[in-house]
């Protein structure tokens, strides 16, 4: 029985790169040979071009060797589990009609998270040939799910199941269901990742969310700083230039100096967090890059 | 362009919407004080301000009314609170015990704080509140970070069908016959779909619902109309729309879906702000860089290292810039750290750096 976490959930404040960490940490696990699930839950399609894909389904397809995604839909969801747990087809397509489906995944208090993460919990405890077993107990189809997690702002209600369903259902199988997700969730079975950015208000947030899960009792992993400049020397130049030229060229290195300085003062405020810093890779992420930040994290 | 928006007396509403996080918020506050100083009485609607601009524009946690800007004549902010605008307006239709009763209901308390389209429904409803009042020559609105960009468009809509539509008439039916007798449910999907959410989620669910459902009939009434009007109101002469981006490949995508959707919608599309343009760089081409550096000290070669990636960065963002479709764009250059007083705001460009 192993205590590592195999479901990570990556979070993080709108911006700072979140869907493309997500990726790189669930690439990093399937390069390192891992069969991995990238989960992707907002519908916002954010993952498939980094894929080179138009759009993930929701089923899993294979995205890269030993590397599974899929966009999980919580109207498809609880369609999905109105037909497994009841086999009524019927039942799902009447519901449908009447607006329930809408109702049920849009207002219904925390019910669209319970169907959100109830496929993330479901891959997570997944059993060769569907073997039902304990929980924490494997052998699994999947090594590591990853999810790339609603933001930070909304993290900590997301995964607080138990709280948000407390006052829709008192009983029934979604009762049940959530109280088995959050047991997983709670568990060291899982893990919270925080992508932050080196600048201020990120960095505001990402501590804001970390209080919020550690009260929430909720197991809390790296803090991956996005896009941090490299640290660089600049000596002070007198070449004979052109002034305007040297003027300008000069204004170029003060503005990086102090984009360094202001790096440095929001990165020393996540002193005591187990911190990630990942190089800036320039505006355009492609495969490459994401295999290239794949390999860092591999050696971080 | 914006400036010329923003001091034109027809100008009566500015919508600012984009992805979250390309500074909106700031944008928008920066818009309103701007159009104060050409001394016209303006009201900001920010949604969700950081600390320090909030501080800045002194709106702290129980400023949900607009209320004077300290030091800036004419400028007047509050802050959006949605399920507080919620509840106003079910204590302003409902009498108190029954106000209670909607107030208390789960349904009720889900819907008015995390229904996904409820805090872009509350902000048209505060707007239409606003323009109502007469009192504003200028009303800027900062618009949520919606999850997509058709959110935001589609929010009141959905929320006015789902309140009016058929589900509720179902479900408001039986609840005012004395409850959720199956016995009296006449065909059998409607059987199925009772029976189904009772296993599913507890019996005790339907009297939630249904509880619910019939007391928000009677207070909303006419939701749909509302957002229909709601909507009349965004394409109305005298509106608006500024789309806010950074010159990066994510939100500039997101940009480009606001504009197609304001488009085919026929909303008065305004321009495009980019925002954390990179500033103007020494003018000096990558290739006589490149030759500069081969004489260069090493202090110089690394300045000049630097400025070709500069130079780099700038040519990707002018890339994607160009991929935009908009009457009119204004570049505003990166200020190098987070604005959150009236002098920063103030300082914003709104005309725009010059290419």
């Amino acid at each position: 029985m192993s205590t590592a976490p195999r479901l990570h959930v990556v979070t993080g404040k709108g911006g700072t790169g979140k869907t493309t960490l997500a990726a790189a940490l669930a690439l990093s696990f399937a390069q390192a040979g891992a069969k991995t699930l990238l989960l992707e839950v907002e519908g916002r399609q954010g993952l498939a071009p980094l894929f080179g894909r138009a759009e993930l389904p929701y089923r899993e397809v294979e995205l890269a060797p030993d590397l599974w995604g899929m966009s999980v839909d919580p109207r498809e969801a609880l369609l999905e589990y109105i037909e497994m747990y009841y086999k009524a087809g019927a039942a799902g397509r009447a519901l449908a009609k009447f607006g329930v489906i809408d109702f049920a995944t849009t207002i219904a208090p925390g019910l669209r998270d319970v169907l959100l993460t109830g496929k993330a919990y479901e891959a997570t405890r997944r059993r060769p040939g569907n073997k039902s077993g304990s929980t924490f107990e494997g052998p699994w189809v999947y090594d590591a799910v990853v999810m790339d997690a609603p933001p930070t702002g909304r993290i900590g209600k997301f995964l607080d199941i138990n709280a948000q369903l407390a006052s829709l259902a008192k009983v029934g199988p979604i009762r049940k269901q959530a109280e088995s997700i959050s047991e997983l969730i709670h568990s060291t079975m899982t893990t919270v990742h925080i992508v932050t950015l080196p600048e201020e208000m990120p960095t505001q947030e990402s501590l804001e969310a970390v209080d919020e899960l550690r009260g929430l009792d909720i197991n809390l992993g790296h803090i991956f700083v996005n896009q941090v400049l490299e640290e660089r020397e600049f000596g002070t130049f007198t070449d004979k230039i052109d002034t305007v030229v040297a003027t300008a060229l000069r204004k170029e290195v003060s503005r990086y100096t102090n984009r360094l300085a202001r790096q440095e003062k929001q990165i020393a405020l996540l002193d005591e967090l187990d911190v990630i810093e990942i190089a800036h890779m320039g505006e355009e992420i492609s495969f490459e890059i994401l295999e290239f930040m794949a390999n860092g994290l591999r050696e971080a | 362009m914006i400036k010329e928006l923003l001091s034109d007396p027809a100008t009566r509403v500015i919508l600012c919407c984009g992805a979250g996080g390309v500074g909106k918020t700031t944008t928008a506050a920066a818009i309103a004080l701007q159009a104060a100083d050409q001394g016209r009485k303006t009201v900001v609607l920010t949604i969700d301000p950081a600390r320090r601009l909030a501080q800045a524009l002194g709106l702290n946690e129980l400023s949900f009314e607009p209320h004077a800007v300290k030091a800036v004549p004419n400028l007047y902010a509050m802050q959006l609170d949605m399920k507080r605008t919620f509840d106003e307006i079910v204590l302003a239709h409902a009498d108190a015990e029954r106000a209670r009763t909607i107030l208390e209901n789960p349904f009720y308390i889900s819907l008015s704080s995390s229904f996904a389209g409820t805090q872009e429904y509350m902000a048209m409803e505060k707007l239409g509140q606003l323009l109502a009042s007469q009192e504003w020559d200028l009303i800027v609105v900062d618009t949520p970070p919606s999850r997509s960009a058709l959110d935001f468009l589609d929010a009141p809509a959905r929320l006015g069908s789902f309140l009016d539509g058929r589900l509720i008439k179902f479900l408001t039916t039986p609840a005012k016959a004395g409850g959720w007798a199956i016995t009296r449910i006449l065909n059998t999907g409607i059987q199925l779909f009772a029976s189904t959410i009772s296993k599913i989620l507890g019996g005790q669910i339907l009297t939630d619902i249904s509880a619910f459902v019939s007391a928000l009939d009677s207070v909303f009434g006419g939701f749909r109309k509302r957002a229909d009007e709601t909507y009349q109101l965004l394409k109305a002469p005298g509106s608006a729309f500024l789309v806010v981006a950074v010159p990066e490949r994510e939100p500039i995508r997101e940009a480009e879906f606001f504009i197609d959707r304001l488009n085919s919608e026929g909303m008065p599309l305004a321009g495009v702000i980019v925002n954390r343009v990179s500033p103007s760089l020494a003018p000096l081409t990558i290739s006589e860089s490149k030759e500069l550096q081969k004489s260069a000290s090493p202090a110089l070669r690394t300045a000049l290292e630097l400025h070709i990636e500069n130079l780099r960065a700038q040519a990707n963002e002018e890339r994607l810039i160009k991929t935009i479709k908009t009457p009119a764009l204004v570049r505003i250059e990166d200020a190098g750290g987070e604005i959150s007083d009236i002098a920063g705001l103030r300082s914003i460009d709104l005309a725009g750096k010059s290419l």
